[in-house]
């Protein structure tokens, strides 16, 4: 929800970065206040997942220019535990399987470490076990994905289920979801939708990087960016979504031609 | 040159120290030492110019000829209770080598025969004396024949034909002595049909150094199934030679699960002969070494007859400045036809001052076989690493846990819930997660 005397949670300014060499993300700008959420679309291979894994601080990226300001501290000072920490969450678009590490045992240390750092009281494996059960009723998760190593063997809708339910968990300032919608059947979209919502409030933000329409019926964006060639070229509010729907991508280029010659293309 | 003259001091010393009176003054017996003590004769300490011991420099052994353990300490109950493991019904305690009648709980009846060789040699001499040394390596390997030559107390164990012994057999040697060398040894024959758990356990309450020279004989014969736990915890100072050779019959099994967490250095040698049609093994080991360790396993899956069926996952996990090695040698011999055999040798290096030595090392004789194997050396996967971080795990906490979940896919092959508990605690103190 946009209400224009909301604090600054997120401010990214001419962010680049590149990978091996390689510049992926070529002057990124995003300012995203509490209690927005903000919906990110743009064609394969165009740097939204570089961008969300940047923000979490995944290693392999490095950053050449800009800054990133997250909840008034330099993102870039904290380690990606840190950032986790502090209320970054980034929902992965390929969540890794980690065999041997039971779900269960995962959880509860990432749990009890939000917690401790929060000043709150950490739960020991029994109450946890009731805590977390009740976290899985609301995703309709199936308990038996407790004594399972983390993500082993799980399906693709699954998986990101596992994602949202460690959101639910950490209850994070600032959650990037990263096409979490993708693989989820019409039922999970549902209910994965559903604990989204639920999550979100006044004091948080979303960043929903998508393909497709069919999230945003359910999690409305206030705003939809379109990232290119690792940049955001083109901002505006959720009816963006549904003309790219139906336009494609190339309509935005298009758009853009007939705005600097004023002669559509 | 200084080693060799040291290691011939070594096993004078180690002779001369050997003045126990004989178990049991029984023909067979007196000659089986007289025999291996004339193998140690012509034998000599291996060095790293031994193909076999390459990897491995036992001459810090040669500097430590430690006498046999003279009589036992008082042992009671409460020192080493936290040891027993509630599941096993039937325990034989020894330490520093010698059998603990008050803390063992021995059987001798129809379904279970458990117990010393000086008790058992006078109900089932006969039995004994057909496999008691037979197995094992007497002629080319000094270590076993030093054991035989000293053989006085021995764990043995006859599962007799198609009983089931439901609950798992507990041996625990203890070491409580310094400077003193033990002589562990065990004989395990399940006749036909038979299904016994047999758990191999090496443990101290000593923090000094100690030597332990085991061996261990197993004689499947058809159909049996042996389940073998086998846990060294020594200090971190002790010298642990090991040796275990396994006879299978027809159709039989052998699951043999090895964890290595203590001593200086350490050798374990497993010998599996797959000598019936159809016999299977399942070897597998963890060696999980810190600081200065070096733990050596050598494992030998011998595949005489056709349809044999072998699996090996070998782990270490090697910390500080230690050193893991592990040698696989798998035989397929002319005959063994259609054997089926898969190894693999996982490696986890967690510092960059340590080693490991891994070898597969197949020898295969039979043209109509299916053999596997593989081996990794690596370190904790980074993107394992950053999404547990990214869940606010810090950065060791997140090594930790993938170091005990590499650990972890041996430790739940152990099927005994209290000592898999014992373990996951070893374990987790050592990986330092709440
Ligand atoms: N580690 C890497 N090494 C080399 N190239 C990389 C690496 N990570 C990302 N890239 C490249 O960066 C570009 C952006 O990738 P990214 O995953 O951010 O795209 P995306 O917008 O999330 O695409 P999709 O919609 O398919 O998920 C791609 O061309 C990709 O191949
Ligand atoms: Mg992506």
């Amino acid at each position: 929800m946009i209400n224009q005397n909301s604090k600054i949670l997120l401010e990214v300014r001419g962010l680049h970065a590149s990978v091996n060499g390689i510049e992926i993300l070529k002057g990124v700008d995003l300012t995203v206040k509490c209690g927005e959420i903000h919906a990110i679309m743009g064609l394969n291979g165009s740097g939204k997942s570089t961008f969300a894994k940047i923000l979490a601080g995944h290693p392999a990226y490095e950053v050449t220019a800009g800054a990133i300001i997250f909840n008034e501290q330099n993102l870039f000072d904290l380690e990606p535990e840190e950032r986790a920490r502090a209320g970054v969450f980034l929902a992965f678009q390929y969540p890794i399987e980690i065999p041997g590490v039971a779900n269960n045992q995962f959880l509860r240390l990432a749990y009890n470490t939000i917690q401790s750092q929060r000043g709150k009281e950490e739960l020991d494996p029994l109450e946890f076990d009731d805590f977390i059960r009740d976290k899985m009723k609301l995703l309709e998760m199936n308990p038996d994905f407790l004594d399972r190593s983390v993500n082993e063997g799980f399906s693709g809708g699954e998986k990101k289920r596992n994602e949202i339910l460690q959101m639910a968990l950490l209850e994070p300032k600032l959650a990037i979801l990263d096409e979490t919608d993708s693989g989820l059947d019409i039922d999970a979209l549902r209910i994965v939708a559903n604990g989204v919502n639920q999550l979100t409030n006044k004091d948080n933000a979303t960043i929903l990087v998508t393909h497709y329409q069919r999230l945003l019926d359910y999690i409305v964006p206030d705003y939809v960016h379109v990232m290119e060639a690792g940049r955001i070229i083109k901002t505006s509010g959720k009816e963006l979504a549904k003309e790219l729907e139906t336009h494609g991508y190339d309509w935005i280029n298009a758009e853009k031609s007939f705005n600097k010659t004023g002669v559509r293309l | 040159m200084s080693t060799v003259t040291n290691a011939a001091g070594y096993l004078e010393n180690l002779v001369q120290s050997w003045r126990r009176p004989p178990a049991a003054s029984l023909f067979w017996l007196d000659q089986l030492r007289a025999h291996a003590m004339n193998s140690v004769g012509t034998l000599r300490m291996p060095t790293t110019h031994d193909e076999e011991w390459r990897f491995t420099d036992i001459s810090p052994l040669g500097r430590l000829p430690y006498p046999a353990a003279r009589a036992a300490p008082k042992t009671q109950f409460s020192d080493i209770s936290h040891y027993y493991l509630e599941e096993a019904i039937y325990r034989l305690v020894f330490v520093d080598g010698q059998f603990a009648p008050d803390l063992s709980n021995v059987a001798n009846k129809a379904d279970a025969i458990i117990g010393n060789l000086s008790s058992l040699i006078t109900t089932h001499g006969d039995t004994i004396a057909r496999y008691l040394g037979q197995l094992a390596e007497l002629q080319n390997d000094i270590f076993t024949a030093l054991n035989t030559a000293f053989l006085h107390d021995s764990a043995c164990i006859i599962i007799p034909q198609n009983v089931s012994v439901t609950t798992p057999i507990h041996l625990l040697f203890i070491s409580r002595q310094k400077e003193i060398t033990s002589y562990p040894r065990c004989l395990v024959i399940a006749e036909s049909g038979s299904n016994v758990t047999i758990v191999e356990d090496y443990v101290t309450t000593e923090q000094a150094a100690y030597v332990i020279n085991s061996v261990v004989e197993m004689s499947l014969s058809d159909t049996a199934h042996v389940n073998h736990i086998r846990i060294q915890r020594d200090n971190q100072q002790a010298f642990h030679i090991g040796n275990c050779t396994v006879a299978l019959a027809h159709a039989s099994q052998y699951r043999s699960v090895s964890i290595t967490l203590g001593a200086h250095i350490s050798r374990y040698n497993l010998n599996v002969a797959l000598a019936g049609e159809g016999a299977e093994c399942t070897v597998d080991g963890l060696a999980l070494i810190s600081g200065h360790q070096l733990a050596d396993t050598h494992t030998f899956i011998d595949h005489a007859k056709p349809h044999g069926k072998s699996r090996q996952l070998h782990k270490c996990i090697v910390d500080g400045i230690a050193h893991g090695v592990f040698n696989g040698r798998i035989m397929v011999r002319p005959h063994a036809q259609l054997t089926d055999s898969s190894q693999l040798s996982r490696n986890l290096l967690m510092t960059n001052k340590a080693r490991i030595d891994t070898k597969p090392q197949l020898e295969i004789f039979a043209d109509d076989v299916k053999c596997a194997h593989g081996a990794t050396v690596g370190q904790l996967d980074k993107e394992e690493i950053f999404y547990l971080m990214s869940r606010g795990l810090s950065d060791l906490t997140a090594r930790n846990l993938l170091t005990y979940a590499f650990g972890g896919e041996v430790i739940d092959r152990i099927a005994i819930p209290s000592l898999k508990k014992q373990l996951e605690e070893i374990i987790l103190a050592r990986t330092q997660i709440s």
